[in-house]
């Protein structure tokens, strides 16, 4: 299966080992997904008063290349795959806008002359909704590495599940990645704050509100006995794992959690190279634990 | 003690301009509070989203000096809560464009500390810079 | 005929008209009529639209440098009579045409924040240090629109938010830092800074030291050619020509 793929800037910088490990795993899998070339930076978050069409040409130029991608691969699929949640939220919420208001796309479509006519055909899909449509148990067929004795909190975060006309879940009681990690044979926490935001951009101008936030999210989580935090998207990973510096700060009994991309846990139990992890990139070091746990060598 | 609210048409078009902007019929908020209590960030708030929308149904535009449309992180909590169905975070980014538009900027691009750019990750850049900037 | 008496500041008037000193009026066949700043002028349809604007009686002392396409210098910025359309062109290479309303934009006001490449690595984080503003394009394409290179700036603009040093310095290598890129942008980057910066950076740290340079330079501070220059400074005059025109005639020079 080749799917177009679009990366998004952070997986490209901060967030590499997520797109490492979501790539490997995914060819495991048998899916191939295929950058699409020449995208731009999607916004990062959506344009949400109703007259402003120019912060959504980002989004919907990527949806052209991907329209296009999708032409040459052949077949009748026209879909874009993205990792990072808020590439996911942007692109979607754009997609939808134009396929609700052709007036719209089609001023979209004379602005950026030079490009082809985006028609909306294109379906814009999270990683995790792919692996839910292949299905968990071919998730479990791969794996040759179960996560026995790993005690993983999953985290959601917001972009991924609200709105709700985009969510790819139940925004109150979202289940995906519990069902990719039972699939991995770890055991789950359940963290009553996983929906609940990081505090997203406003670790730009106020970085002890969102250290804050990630006390609140990940003391819970470890209150309830989690070891590890998963999450899909680059900005949470900075919020709750880069972040445990301020926590510290503010809670000098504050433990630290190693927060991981879900995809490389999934590396992990599929038990591919140990380059496809990419560990180094994490705040918090997970091989200690995953040693004591006897996950990694 | 009560205050006395004289609603005059400048009130009004205020209003009118926010429902506009935001795509909301905000007078359909009932003030049940549900999106104060689901907020994230409502502990570092001045007023509270339900007193956004308050002020905002009664053409406050003293709204505009308050520091909650900032706070925000638009994580759409509230917008999936409200029980009459309204987009408080559209409401909220109404809010700020208003003030954007006019070329006042939220934050200084160029004060973010060095150590602070060379940690951050770009989307947190770019997002910031496309809720606080013009 | 006699001949008519002609001043100097007839003559360096006539000098201005490059194309057309020497050329009867009666016979110039094509004419167009341009606006320059909103005044209409009748010039001759061949000329640049710098030739024209110093037809029609203006003295450049900005917005005009090499007059070869090269130093961006000469940014304009015209609408075609009819057309809502903004171009962009560069005076000295663009010829005018009929309806062309014009002006030229000497400068685009923009400060270079100031670096030391010596003390930065080759990371999209510090393209951000310097040029923040990067971090709000929109992806709109209004400066490669505006190019009168025809480079695609916005493709290298986005390769800076993935910190891809080599696709800037690749993508911008034919800026001429004409500026419109920057006064037309609505993200208020500018542009061609942030592309100099990068191709400084990529020149230190992305492409391989030149070896026989650097071992050159190694030679020079050793002084293995200061004899030879202090033999040529104390040759005279006579003696450093006769040399010269010897080895002008006699050997390849490389």
């Amino acid at each position: 299966m080749k799917i177009p793929y679009y990366p998004g800037c952070s997986l490209k910088t901060t967030a590499q080992n997520f797109e490492i490990s979501a790539l490997a795993v995914a060819k495991t899998l048998g899916i191939e997904l295929i950058e699409l070339p020449r995208w731009n930076c999607c916004g990062t978050v959506s344009s949400l008063t109703s007259d402003d069409l120019m912060h959504h040409l980002a989004p919907i130029r990527n949806l052209v290349r991907a329209e296009e991608m999708s032409e040459n691969l052949g077949g009748d699929e026209y879909k874009l795959v993205t990792l990072c949640s808020m590439c996911f939220n942007v692109l979607k919420r754009s997609n939808l806008r134009v396929k609700e208001n052709p007036d719209e796309l089609k001023k979209i479509n004379d602005f950026m002359y030079l490009e082809k006519d985006y028609s909306g055909r294109v379906e814009v899909v999270h990683f995790l909704e792919l692996l839910r449509e292949i299905g968990f148990q071919k998730v479990k067929e791969k794996v040759k590495n179960p996560l026995s004795g790993l005690k993983v909190a999953p985290y959601y975060g917001c972009l991924l599940l609200r709105p709700k006309e985009i969510g790819i879940d139940d925004p109150e009681d979202p289940t995906v990645q519990v069902e990719i990690l039972a699939a991995l044979g770890a055991e789950i926490v359940n963290n009553p704050f996983k929906t609940r935001c990081c505090g997203s951009y406003q670790t730009v101008q106020d970085k002890y509100a969102v250290a804050e936030l990630a006390y609140d999210i990940l003391s819970r989580a470890q209150k309830e006995g989690a070891e590890f935090v998963t999450t899909c998207c680059p900005l949470c990973m900075f919020n709750l794992a880069d972040r445990q510096k301020e926590v510290v700060e503010k809670y000098p009994e504050f433990r630290s959690i190693p927060v991981l991309y879900i995809t490389q846990l999934m590396a992990v139990a599929f038990d591919l190279d140990e380059k496809y992890y990419g560990f180094d990139l994490n705040y918090v070091d997970p091989r200690p634990i995953l040693k004591e746990k006897g996950v990694i060598r | 003690m009560i205050k006395k609210l004289v609603i005059s048409s400048k009130n009004v078009d205020f209003l009118n301009k926010i429902n506009e902007l935001s795509g909301e019929t905000i007078t359909l908020c009932d003030q049940c509070g549900t999106c104060s209590g689901s907020c994230p960030m409502v502990s570092e708030m001045d007023i509270t989203p339900s007193q956004m929308m308050r002020m905002v149904q009664l053409g406050q535009m003293e709204v505009m000096d308050t520091k909650a449309m900032w706070i925000c992180a638009s994580c759409f909590a509230c917008t999936v809560r409200c029980p009459r169905g309204l987009d408080l975070a559209k409401v909220a980014e109404a809010l700020r464009q208003v003030k954007l538009r006019e070329a006042i900027d939220h934050i200084d691009i160029k004060k973010i500390p060095e150590d602070e750019v060379r940690r951050l990750p770009q989307i947190a850049l770019v997002s910031s810079f496309r809720k606080f900037t013009g | 005929m006699a001949e008519k008496k002609i001043s100097v500041m007839d003559k360096i008037r006539e000098a201005g008209k490059s194309i057309t000193s020497g050329v009867a009026e009666e016979d110039i066949k094509y004419w167009v009529t341009i606006h320059i700043m909103g005044k209409a002028y009748r010039v001759p349809a061949d000329l640049t639209i710098m030739q024209a604007i110093e037809y029609a009686g203006y003295r450049l002392i900005r917005s005009c440098g090499c007059r070869a396409g090269f130093c961006g210098a000469c940014s304009t910025v015209f609408r075609r009579k009819g057309e809502y359309k903004l171009q962009t062109a560069m005076a000295c290479q663009t010829r005018v045409e009929d309806g062309m309303f014009l002006v030229q934009i000497p400068f685009s006001p923009a400060e270079k924040p100031l670096y030391d490449v010596k003390n930065e690595e080759l990371e999209s984080s510090v393209i951000l240090k310097y040029f923040p503003e990067v971090a709000r394009c929109v992806s709109c394409n209004t400066c490669t629109k505006a190019c009168p290179q025809d480079l695609e700036v916005m493709d290298y603009v986005q390769a800076a938010l993935r910190g891809d040093f080599k696709a800037i310095a690749d993508g911008s290598f034919e800026c001429i830092q004409c500026g419109l890129c920057a006064i037309r942008c609505p993200a208020e980057i500018v542009q061609y800074h942030m592309a100099q910066f990068a191709r400084r950076m990529y020149g230190i740290y992305g492409t391989p030291r030149e070896k026989n340079v650097e071992k050159r330079v190694e030679e020079i501070k050793s002084g293995k050619f200061d004899k030879e220059f202090q033999r040529v400074m104390s040759l005279s005059l006579a003696e450093l020509k006769r040399i010269y025109t010897e080895q002008q005639n006699t050997r390849e020079v490389y």
